[in-house]
């Protein structure tokens, strides 16, 4: 208990210490436009694959689940929709993220502590957690909504092509669904919860990569633990947001 | 010049420095020397700030670095160039972007004035047509002259090397202990080596500080060590045969 305590107090520390003002800011903007392109763009292969499957099983077993004849088919279209865009889309894939983005960052600043070379950034006057977590942290942020909204997309695609070709509705019966009722307060709340999912990935992991000590060995522990506590932060923000939001 | 005064530091329940008072001066090649676990690296890096020491007092030229704020450290760390065990080079940089890391950040010359203090730096550690290639493509040796290059960019007062020789051929081990004094003189900057290389001590050792379990054992410079009887200094310096012999 004493030890989670103090954790947590080490971990708001290192928040701190992250969000000071930049010493440079083009190298900063620099720094945040290469964090979006490896942590956001290189990681929308997965995201698209499996959103694509993700939204084709959830078509398939919501037809199996309204096949009775005196519900009408466009619901199977409108509840892949809302289940995309409530909770596979933003939570699967930050649970996704967290295990590919989460253990990437935990490693590499994990191995940039037992090569010294946060030590050398600190030698050179730097301020070591704000030059190397910063710009992670705003890139998820900004970047992570994207691939939710990507991933609804595709998601609605991979329910549309599983839902034609698999002969479970037709096309525009599936349309009709997908436009029915919409309410875009839900994509408010699926994009707000985004927010703090790519928050939580991207501190945690770098935290757990920045008090890293040891060898090789301690650097495959700290992404472990980035990945572990990334996924269960997530499930309990994606809990209590739900309950303040939609309750 | 750089003056360490009552310096205590613990970990734990073991005090790793004990009472150190030393001088490290400009110009020279200062080295801090002993055994391996006898407290050279938590000397060194308390000097620099990476550790806080439990008492005592660090200044550089006569201003107290334990008791600036973080903002006035870190300006003062701009002037510190350090040279760490295994280079500690950023390997997602190529050997160009390492040497021009601290110019993109702290100064505002163009991309041509900077490309020359790179060339310029290269040239100096003798190194040529490494620009690009990243380090993880480097030798052992040019990952130490790469890390020399990047630590003399901003022209810096105050050098450390910690083990500079270590993991290099005897030949290599020459070159850099060469390499280390001559930018010592010709900048006129304060060095501060930390080593158990009896090589580099005989070769470089201007002004010599002996860690012994946490405290100064002995000073002195590199041509008073054969003939100096301390027991400490004759343990750790005779322990190699090779030297018995010298002293015989």
């Amino acid at each position: 208990m004493i030890e989670g305590i103090k954790t947590f107090g080490q971990y708001l520390t290192m928040l701190g210490n992250v969000f000071s003002i930049p010493q440079n800011r083009k190298v900063y903007f620099r720094r945040v436009i290469d964090e979006m392109v490896k942590l956001g763009v290189n990681s929308l292969a997965i995201v698209s694959i499996i959103s694509l499957f993700m939204g084709a099983v959830v078509t398939i077993q919501t037809g199996l689940q309204l096949s009775n004849p005196f519900i009408p088919k466009y619901l199977i279209g409108y509840a892949t929709r809302e289940s995309l865009i409530l909770e596979f889309s933003p939570t699967m894939i930050a649970l996704i993220l967290a295990g590919k983005v989460g253990s990437s960052i935990a490693s590499e600043i994990g191995t940039m502590r037992v090569s010294e070379q946060i030590d050398a950034l600190e030698i050179m006057g730097i301020n070591s957690a704000s030059f190397i977590i910063q710009p992670k942290i705003i890139a998820s942020v900004l970047f992570f909504p994207f691939l939710v909204v990507i991933s609804m997309a595709i998601g609605m695609f991979g329910g549309f092509l599983a839902a034609t070709l698999g002969g479970i509705i037709s096309e525009a019966e599936f349309f009709q669904g997908l436009m029915y009722w919409f309410e875009p307060y839900y994509i408010f709340y699926a994009l707000f919860k985004t927010v703090f999912f790519a928050f939580a990935i991207s501190s945690i992991s770098s935290f757990f990569g920045y008090y890293t000590k040891g060898g090789a060995i301690a650097v495959g522990k700290s992404s472990t633990k980035a990945v572990v506590y990334s996924c269960i932060v997530v499930l309990i923000i994606n809990f209590i947001i739900t309950q303040l939001m939609l309750a | 010049m750089i003056s360490v005064s009552n310096l205590n530091k613990t970990f734990g329940l073991k005090q790793v420095l004990k009472d150190i008072n030393f001088t490290f001066e400009t110009g020279k090649t200062n080295l801090v020397i002993g055994a391996s676990g006898s407290g050279k690296t938590t000397l060194i890096k308390c000097m620099v700030g990476l550790h806080f020491p439990d008492s005592g007092q660090i200044s550089f030229d006569g201003e107290s670095f334990l008791e600036m704020d973080k903002k006035n450290q870190r300006e003062l760390r701009k002037e510190i160039g350090m040279l760490f065990q295994g280079g500690a080079l950023f390997d997602y940089l190529t050997v160009e972007e390492n040497i021009a890391f601290p110019l993109n950040l702290f100064t505002d010359m163009s991309k041509e004035e900077k490309r020359e203090r790179v060339d310029f730096c290269l040239k100096r550690v003798n190194l040529s047509n490494v620009n690009s290639l990243f380090p993880s493509e480097l030798s052992g040796g040019m990952i130490k002259r790469v890390a020399i290059a990047r630590a003399i960019s901003m022209k810096p007062k105050y050098l450390f090397c910690d083990e500079p020789n270590s993991g290099l051929d005897p030949q290599t081990s020459i070159i850099i202990d060469n390499l280390i004094q001559e930018i010592t003189q010709e900048y006129n900057i304060t060095t501060i080596v930390n080593t158990h290389d009896m090589n580099s001590v005989m070769e470089i050792g201007d002004n010599i500080a002996l860690i012994h379990e946490g405290k100064l054992a002995w000073k002195g410079d590199k041509n008073e060590i054969i003939r100096s009887s301390n027991k400490e200094l004759n343990n750790f310096v005779f322990a190699s045969q090779l030297f018995q012999k010298i002293k015989a």
